[in-house]
């Protein structure tokens, strides 16, 4: 883990902050779109790509050793495999 | 536990040398030892209640009708009981108590990772029991939704969920800083030349379990909380009118709660592991595969949960799927049995109250993993769902299972710790009563079950009257051998003979070091030359 303290400019931090009300946005307007279950895709992939800018930036993933990157991918994979598999239900029912 | 209770020990172990006095020298202690045995108190005080209610349940079932209480009191009884013996007995039990008194001992270290977290996860434990017996006597009572909390009738019963839900959030708290402690301990602090490879059987099962602790318990957070915000703010999640999903609910409590059934089984089966060729005076048979199916079965067992939800409406691709992969996980956990049996073949087996646990552990273990892969089979789970086999089977596995794994634990660790053991005839005894109840209780459940008796009805038909008395029976022989059980080890670690420092002939460190220990375990740092179960030049005779 690293021990500096990294500070991020004001204009990147305000960058991506304006990226995550971009999305946002985008999320909204993908909900009125008639794709049937793209919906769910669509909505999580936004969601997906707002925690990523999320943890990279404002928790300062991006500045961090590899174990600390290693062991968030590995509870992140975890979570995305129990999300995963409530799809066999959710989209066969 | 004040000092009334403390035995007279030698001059300076774990029990006299902490430079604190009275109750602060507990409740306010880092040492890994002395808050072992704080989990170990609260968690058999909540046992002890959560039995009574069980028992008292049993009665009312002894005959149709109403018998001693009324159908409310019956369906909140077997909710406390459910939510007291899961969140505050066996799920806390082994990592608090047991891994907390062992662990550390075993890799070779001073004491945990993290000290004063450990010290704050037994607080917030405290804090979140409180809490749920608070939830008892405030509001609209006891909750009665059963220990699952379903949707829709927990979002819309009048007693008191939203407190007792947040008291389990609490206690789900301190499971995960437990998980993130013994995890950090087994990585950092082993000793030197305790290699992987050495690792004591417990230690390693405990490690699995602490993976699935940190893991899988938050997610058992954000559903208690997402039904706090049901019943408080009427979100809608898992309400269809207002397009949620009730299902939903069940698949992120059966995400925790699945893998929590293997937070309560591993540590046990890691006890086993240990108990076993000490005392068939053999080394275990298949370390290495013993190791890899304790992670086996924590990553495999964390991706079953469907199977609780075949009859819920769920799509049969997932029912496919659930069931598929419950048979996957019969696989290391029939791998554990198979080593354990091997490991006794040609022994010297020595039948002492540790031992008998133990190997009532295999057999009904054993019992309960086959009927669970009665209930994992999607064609039969749908004749005994919801029945009292269901009630049967998981008795089994978490009582005959977890439960007697605990009772073998404390026979077998105990007298470490006060440097006194219990007497051998009154705990055979005690063992013996407690395996003819246990099985004239829990296998007239399963076979109630199949008879066709649903789980968590206050009243049944005449045709279930004789197997519901046996069964009621069989509750009061089963207590009555653990009353004498608990008289007797309890007597024997105050006032029991005294025992040297390697009783049962282990291998293991905690065998090396003085009974009770030291205030930080070691004289000196121990340098490990040899694995867990090499018994040459243990002193076995």
């Amino acid at each position: 883990m690293s021990e500096q303290h990294h500070i991020i400019s004001y204009g990147k931090l305000i960058s991506v902050w304006l990226g995550l009300l971009f999305l946002t946005a985008l999320t909204v307007w993908v909900s009125r779109l008639d794709i049937g279950v793209g919906h769910v895709w669509g909505s999580l992939a936004i969601a997906s790509v707002k925690a990523g800018l999320v943890i990279t930036f404002f928790m300062h993933m991006r500045y961090e050793g590899r174990l600390l990157r290693w062991l968030l991918f590995f509870a992140l994979a975890v979570l995305a495999i129990f999300i995963g598999f409530t799809f066999f239900d959710v989209l066969y029912r | 536990m004040g000092s009334a209770d403390q035995p007279e020990t030698v001059a300076s172990s774990f029990w006299n040398d902490t430079g604190r006095s009275g109750i602060t020298s507990w409740i306010f202690s880092t040492d890994h030892k002395r808050i072992g045995l704080l989990y170990f108190y609260t968690v058999l005080s909540f046992f002890l209640i959560a039995v009574s209610l069980g028992v008292l349940l049993r009665i009312e079932l002894m005959a149709p009708g109403r018998t001693i209480m009324g159908p409310q009191t019956y369906n909140a009884m077997f909710t406390v009981h459910g939510v007291v013996m899961i969140f505050l007995f066996i799920i806390p039990g082994f990592p608090g108590a047991f891994g907390n008194l062992i662990m550390p001992i075993q890799i070779g270290a001073q004491d945990v990772s993290f000290p004063r977290l450990n010290l704050f996860s037994w607080w917030l434990y405290i804090f979140g029991a409180a809490i749920i017996i608070t939830s008892l006597f405030t509001g609209g009572g006891p909750p009665d939704t059963g220990w699952t909390f379903y949707v829709p009738f927990s979002e819309r019963t009048t007693t008191n969920v939203s407190l007792a839900v947040f008291g389990v959030f609490v206690v789900g708290f301190s499971s995960i800083l437990t998980g993130v402690n013994f995890v950090t301990t087994i990585h950092r602090l082993r000793a030197q030349g305790m290699t992987w490879g050495r690792l004591p059987l417990f230690v390693w099962s405990i490690y699995a379990t602490a993976w699935v602790q940190i893991l899988a318990t938050p997610i058992l957070g954000i559903t208690l909380a997402l039904i706090i915000a049901e019943r408080l703010l009427g979100t809608g999640l898992f309400d269809p009118a207002r397009g949620g999903d009730p299902l939903m609910y069940q698949h992120l409590f059966w995400i925790y709660s699945h893998p929590a059934v293997y937070i309560m089984i591993l540590p046990a089966m890691g006890v086993i592991s240990d108990v076993i060729p000490v005392f068939s005076r053999k080394p275990i048979f298949g370390y290495k595969m013993i190791a890899f199916s304790s992670l086996a079965i924590a990553a495999a067992g964390s991706l079953v949960w469907g199977h609780h939800m075949f009859t819920s409406g769920m799509s049969d691709t997932a029912i496919l799927v659930f069931s598929f992969l419950t048979f996957v996980v019969a696989i290391p956990s029939a791998i554990k049995v198979f080593n354990w049996v091997s490991t006794l073949y040609r022994g010297s087996i020595s039948l002492e109250a540790p031992m008998l646990f133990a190997l009532s552990f295999l057999l009904l273990f054993s019992i309960g993993g086959l009927t669970g892969l009665i209930l994992g089979a999607a064609a039969t789970d749908i004749h005994v769902h919801d029945t009292q086999f269901v009630v049967g089977h998981f008795h089994y596995v978490i009582f005959g299972g977890a439960g007697f794994a605990f009772f073998s634990a404390m026979h077998y660790w105990l007298p470490k710790f006060y440097g006194r053991r219990y007497a051998e005839k009154p705990a055979v005894v005690a063992w013996a009563l407690m395996f003819i109840g246990f099985n004239i209780t829990y296998f007239s459940m399963m076979v109630l079950g199949m008879k066709g008796m649903p789980r968590r009805y206050y009243d049944y038909l005449p045709e279930f009257t004789a197997l519901n008395l046996t069964s009621t029976i069989g509750s009061w022989i089963l207590v009555s051998g653990l009353i004498l059980m608990l008289v007797n080890l309890f007597r024997g670690l105050l006032k029991g003979e005294p025992v040297g420092d390697n009783p049962w002939g282990g291998a293991t460190l905690e065998w090396s070091i003085p009974s009770p220990p030291p205030t930080e375990n070691f004289v000196e740092e121990p340098v490990v030359t040899h694995g867990p179960y090499d018994f040459s030049g243990s002193g076995i005779p």
